[in-house]
């Protein structure tokens, strides 16, 4: 049986698909067979970001609606070999995605697969709550900004209302925080929650804390999953944080701003 | 200053439901002398207990004729003994006429579950029988069970314990609401609304670690986020209506 994640945060453009791409990516890269699911249909984005757009034939709602087989809907990624993706559909409507076609899908993944990562659209409509669903673990990307913390919250409690496990009364979906965004100048200057304040507020254990990065933004135009930028303080914080969800033990990095040296201060590099 | 919560207009008065024990005079037959005597009698066993009490005459058993009821006669007896005669239960349609010119209030007929009252000297009286009204009996066996939660109450949820206390051991957050009949206690942060005495009980309290609340009230009568900051504001508080004002009051020194 597979491993259930849904990346989700109720509120939009906080780093949903970046970190699913990135983390199922990880996740591929220690050998895990991994399919990483786009559910927000309509504003299909996931395949941008992985680099397979060209190669999208059929969708996770042909499948749903028995117009093709699993096999020819997932993509397999390029440059990891144990990772699937199963696109969203950019013409349909979200409300194509029915419950019981869902799980068809997702039991059938299960038994292929090791982990199961599904990309949750923004809000909190059918199409979020079809993402988290079925999930067992939810990691909540979160940026530090009180709407965003709020959004977040508010995706906690539905989690805790309306997924599967808490419908069947099992045990409760498990919740990682990931603070995505942070900027650790701007906390020092009063313009940005610090990780302290969110982690009070929301109460979930940290997963891990991502560095605003212009290579973030950078790996995302070219198609590649940030946690491929593996020199940069956001693929090593990505990494660290699939370190952290298979259970292992690491410090948290990039939450205090470093000192300068004198060459990126000559160089305004940095 | 607090308003009322449904118009957010200062309203003469408000109807709530209310729940009141009250003691029932079940009548068998009326004669005027020996209804006195019966009355004095049953006083002198607990003084205190009759005193100023509101009685309802229950006709449900009377065998006598009705012609023989004099509601200003029994009236005008229990007054002289310091009780209040305010409504007749049960009865015919003529004792209810009866019972009517005498501006008594007319209540439905009753059930089979009144109990006797035990006037005996050693126990203080408390007990009452039951009102047989819609409105509930408050009785002195069980209390309601609070309702108690453990997990943080988040955004967009609601807790509701329509009966008693509520409990939580978790925050409540921004954007959550918890609701009660009685007291609503919060050991963490109060981020969210928090309503206690929903059903009109004004005696009910609110009480959290940290009061950050979006709104407080009790028995409909509300404060604000804004008008919370003043006092008490991110520290261990309760709140409590006096004169129908919310009071805050920081709980160290309660």
């Amino acid at each position: 049986m597979a491993r259930i994640i849904v990346v989700t945060s109720g509120k939009g453009g906080v780093g949903k698909t970046t970190t699913s791409a990135s983390i199922s990516t990880g996740l591929a890269k220690r050998g895990h067979k991994t399919v990483v699911i786009d559910f927000d249909v309509g504003l299909r984005n996931l395949d941008l970001i992985m680099n397979c757009e060209r190669r999208v034939v059929y969708d996770f709602v042909n499948v749903i609606q028995g117009e093709a087989s699993l096999n020819q809907a997932l993509i397999r990624d390029k440059r990891v070999d144990t990772l699937y993706i199963l696109p969203a559909s950019q013409t349909r409507e979200k409300e194509a995605l029915t419950k019981e076609g869902v799980e068809k899908v997702i039991n059938e993944l299960s038994e292929r697969f090791d982990y199961i990562v599904c990309d949750s659209p923004a809000g909190i409509e059918h199409g979020a709550l079809m993402a988290l669903y079925y999930a067992d673990e939810a990691v909540v990307v979160t940026n530090p900004e009180v709407s965003s913390v709020r959004d977040s919250d508010r995706i906690l409690g539905i989690l805790q209302s309306k997924s599967r496990r808490a419908e069947m009364g099992q045990d409760p979906v498990k919740e990682h925080l990931l603070l995505t965004r942070y900027n650790p100048d701007r906390v020092q200057k009063g313009e940005m929650l610090s990780v302290a304040d969110v982690e009070e507020i929301l109460a979930i254990p940290l997963l891990g804390v991502i560095p605003e990065s212009q290579i973030v933004l950078n790996a995302s135009n070219q198609g590649l999953p940030v946690i491929l930028e593996e020199e940069s303080d956001a693929g090593q914080a990505y990494e660290d944080a699939v370190a952290r969800l298979l259970g292992e033990e690491r410090e948290h990095r990039f939450m205090s701003s470093q000192k300068k040296g004198f060459f990126s201060r000559m160089f305004k590099g940095g | 200053m607090s308003e009322t919560a449904v118009s957010g207009v200062k309203q003469c008065f408000q109807l709530k439901s209310a729940s009141v024990s009250m003691t029932a005079l079940e009548l068998y037959f009326f004669d005027d002398e020996e209804f006195e005597s019966t009355l004095r009698d049953k006083i002198s066993q607990a003084p205190g207990f009759f005193k100023d009490i509101p009685l309802i005459i229950s006709l449900e058993k009377y065998e006598g004729l009705s012609s023989e009821l004099d509601f200003f006669k029994i009236i005008g007896t229990c007054r002289r003994h310091n009780i209040h005669v305010i409504g007749v239960r049960g009865g015919n349609d003529d004792q209810r006429r009866l019972a009517r010119g005498a501006s008594l209030a007319l209540l439905p007929g009753g059930n089979q579950r009144d109990r006797e009252i035990d006037t005996g000297p050693d126990t203080e009286a408390t007990e009452a029988t039951e009102n047989p009204t819609p409105a509930k009996v408050e009785n002195h066996s069980d209390p309601v069970p609070a309702k108690i939660i453990n997990q943080p109450v988040r955004s967009g949820q609601q807790v509701y314990a329509p009966d008693g206390d509520l409990i939580i051991l978790a925050p409540v957050q921004a954007g959550a609401e918890v609701l009660a009949a009685g007291n609503v206690h919060v050991y963490g942060p109060l981020r969210g609304r928090a309503l206690a005495g929903i059903h009109g009980a004004e005696h009910a309290r609110v009480f959290c670690q940290s009061l950050e609340a979006e709104l407080v009230s009790i028995a409909g009568h509300y404060k604000i986020s804004e008008d919370l900051q003043d006092n008490g504001w991110k520290t261990a508080v309760q709140i409590q209506l006096r004169d129908d004002l919310l009071v805050v009051t920081p709980l160290e020194k309660a």
